[in-house]
């Protein structure tokens, strides 16, 4: 190890770089939307949304270490909640057409409410079910969370598909304005990485991830474990609501089918996060526009394939076969992931760089 | 309410908390060996039912023969995916195992969906005839147009009197296995001290294969059994049973095959119970296992028959 290993940039350097990254992204950004088609744009959107979903997933799976099953619960509220805050009272009148819209959503001061803050209010509300949730179950080991956390999904689900006049049952939301673009989805990206890297790098993620790596140590150094992974839990919750309500402006209509809002997105989250690397939120950002760019390229082996003249028709449900198959064999060969548990750091970088340079100085 | 409304609920959770149970002790068994959900159980259930219904219509095997395909169909379902997917994470933290475990579920069911097709089947047609018939006992006859119509009775289809019987049967069997061979011994030997049954002897890896094997085919019956009380095969058909059984065995207490029984048991009555006694709430009659659940983890973890368990630094 060589002084020149150790090198580290300054604090400065780094916040500037950042900035300088966050600019050219903008940049980026702005080229893309000029001359890139929409069908492109909404995929970059959709990228920004999975991985707001994946950073709040692993706050509470990877860095604490719990298995929450519950994440589309989360989503789902922050979906239904935003998406009826944001519709106008016509576009709701219109489609509550099985028994019509009850008291206090169908008045124009809980209508057409701007996006940023019906998706605030999406996350509010998600956090505060993530609380009612969290107080029974957090007490009981891992295993039991996992359970409670998938029932809960699924009670949040048959809530939406039986209380027609609040979520309009089985036939869902329709309509809602497509608010959600490359800025707000990136936008609420950065706000995600803002708030939960800097919980992660303060005292209570260094207790979180005490916790995770061993229980008991943590508890007989004083850590209060009930406290700090309420908390996390909590804090995953309002941004899983969050990137529900942008996910629900992105689709324009959604309904609670399991394949929507249910135990199938859930489960495309833990591929994210498990691809990225269980515990790194970086690494969940890159799970995330992996798992976006495969799911579009995969969308070959559902359709018609022809092969030296036979037609073979496409099968739906390969795509999800193909990822299961995927997910359990990183789970099993490559359990790290893409980042381990990492972050992409600008002095990981430059130290890679250095290691290069001298690579490159030896080999003269 | 009149008595024969409230027996016939009664007879109707019954059976159904027997399927229950059935499902259930596999979870606890599995639990009480590897302490892992094996999330893959319900779509156990869910695979036998297709190999039943498959051998019966495609390969045209008598409804017997078609069961026992399906049984054993689903030992060795059960058995593989042990060996495939979570033995080499033994060693692993649990986490991995639980979150391969999802995957497995995920697999199999898009599996199911690529090759069976995801349009429900119905199995009405496929077993005989006196799986579809219903007995009656009381009630008065009116005769209405000519025709005789019993009301008041309490109705009993005979599946629910064949699940009685079944289920009684296999619990005896189960029992037999555990407590009566040298197998039962180390299954109960290894769910108590993984490490000295291994210095004992006795194959740890042989025994929980084996356990997946007893557990899956205990998920088998009770999908047959399951299918022919709602006569429909699709899928998904194993989510729902699957994540209920998996909470009567917490009710019951987890790693315990008498709680697994007791809960499956008890948490049919309660969901047939609840809908009976408030019809207008039978939309939400999923979410009261999980209701339940989260009740039950608040004020007793252990479940009923569970011990607390102590950890040791």
């Amino acid at each position: 190890m060589t002084i020149h290993d150790k090198k580290t940039l300054h604090v400065r350097t780094q916040i500037l770089l950042t900035i300088g990254f966050i600019v050219g992204i903008c940049i980026l950004f702005y080229l893309a939307e000029e001359n890139l088609n929409s069908y492109m744009i909404r995929i970059i959107s959709l990228i920004g949304i999975f991985a707001i979903m994946a950073v709040s997933l692993t706050l509470i799976n990877g860095v604490s270490g719990m298995l929450s099953l519950g994440h589309a619960g989360f989503i789902a509220i922050g979906a239904y909640v935003a998406a009826l805050l944001t519709m106008s009272v016509q576009q709701k009148e219109a489609s509550f057409i099985l028994m019509g819209v009850a008291f206090p959503i169908n008045t124009e001061t809980l209508s057409n409410i701007p996006f940023f803050w019906a998706t605030l209010a999406g996350g509010s509300v998600a956090a505060l079910m993530a609380f009612v949730v969290g107080w029974p179950t957090m007490r009981l080991s891992g295993d039991y969370l996992a359970i409670t956390s998938l029932g809960f999904a699924e009670i949040i689900r048959i809530f939406l598909l039986n209380w027609n006049r609040i979520t309009n049952g089985s036939l869902g939301l329709k309509g809602i304005p497509s608010y959600t673009n490359i800025w707000w989805s990136w936008g609420w990206l950065l706000i995600t990485l803002l708030v939960i890297g800097s919980f992660v790098k303060s005292s209570y993620g260094r207790a979180l991830r005490a916790i995770r790596d061993d229980t008991i140590a943590a508890k007989a150094m004083g850590i209060n474990v009930f406290k700090h992974q309420l908390t996390s839990f909590v804090l995953g919750g309002f941004f899983a609501g969050v990137s529900g309500s942008l996910y629900a402006h992105w689709l324009t209509s959604i309904d609670p089918k399991p394949t929507t809002l249910g135990i199938m997105l859930t489960f495309n989250i833990l591929i994210m996060i498990v691809l990225g690397g269980l515990g790194s939120l970086s690494g969940a950002v890159i799970g995330a526009g992996l798992f976006a760019v495969l799911s579009e390229f995969l969308r070959f082996v559902e359709s018609d394939m022809t092969f030296f003249g036979f037609t073979i028709a496409g099968i739906s449900g390969m795509r999800m076969l193909v990822f299961s198959a995927l997910f359990i064999i990183i789970m099993i060969f490559w359990q790290k992931g893409i980042m381990g548990r990492n972050e992409l750091t600008w002095n990981g970088l430059y130290r890679v760089i250095g290691k290069l340079r001298k690579g490159e100085n030896h080999g003269q | 309410m009149k008595i024969e409304i409230l027996l016939q609920h009664v007879i109707n959770g019954l059976s159904l908390g027997l399927l229950y149970a059935l499902i259930a002790v596999g979870y606890t068994m599995v639990y009480g060996i590897l302490k892992l959900i094996n999330f893959a159980h319900g779509e156990i259930f869910m695979m036998s039912t297709f190999f039943t219904f498959y051998a019966i219509t495609l390969f045209g095997l008598p409804w017997w023969l078609g069961m026992l395909v399906g049984i054993a169909g689903a030992a060795l379902l059960g058995m593989s995916v042990d060996q495939i997917a979570y033995k080499p994470l033994r060693a692993a933290p649990r986490i991995s195992a639980l979150i391969t475990a999802i995957g497995v579920s995920m697999f199999l069911q898009s599996l199911a969906i690529v090759i069976f097709g995801g349009i429900p089947e119905s199995f009405r047609t496929v077993f005989p005839d006196f799986f579809n018939k219903i007995y009656t006992i009381g009630g008065e006859v009116i005769v209405n147009r000519g025709r005789e119509i019993v009301v008041n009775a309490i109705r009993i289809p005979s599946i629910t009197i064949i699940t009685f019987v079944v289920t009684l049967f296999t619990f005896f069997i189960l029992w037999f296995i555990l407590y009566r061979t040298k197998a039962g011994l180390a299954m109960r030997a290894v769910s108590m001290d993984t490490k000295a049954v291994a210095l004992m002897g006795i194959s740890v890896d042989q025994t929980i294969g084996l356990t997946f094997a007893l557990g899956s085919a205990l998920a088998a019956i009770g999908g047959i059994l399951w299918v022919g009380k709602y006569p429909q095969v699709w899928p998904m058909i194993g989510f729902m049973p699957g994540l209920k059984a998996f909470v009567a065995a917490v009710i019951g207490g987890i790693g315990s095959v008498t709680g697994a029984i007791v809960g499956g048991i008890l948490l049919g009555l309660i969901e047939i119970l609840a809908v009976g006694l408030m019809p207008q709430m039978a939309g939400y009659r999923d979410a009261f296992a999980f209701i339940l659940l989260i009740l039950l983890l608040s004020f007793k973890p252990s479940g009923i028959m569970g011990k607390k368990e102590l950890v040791k630094v």
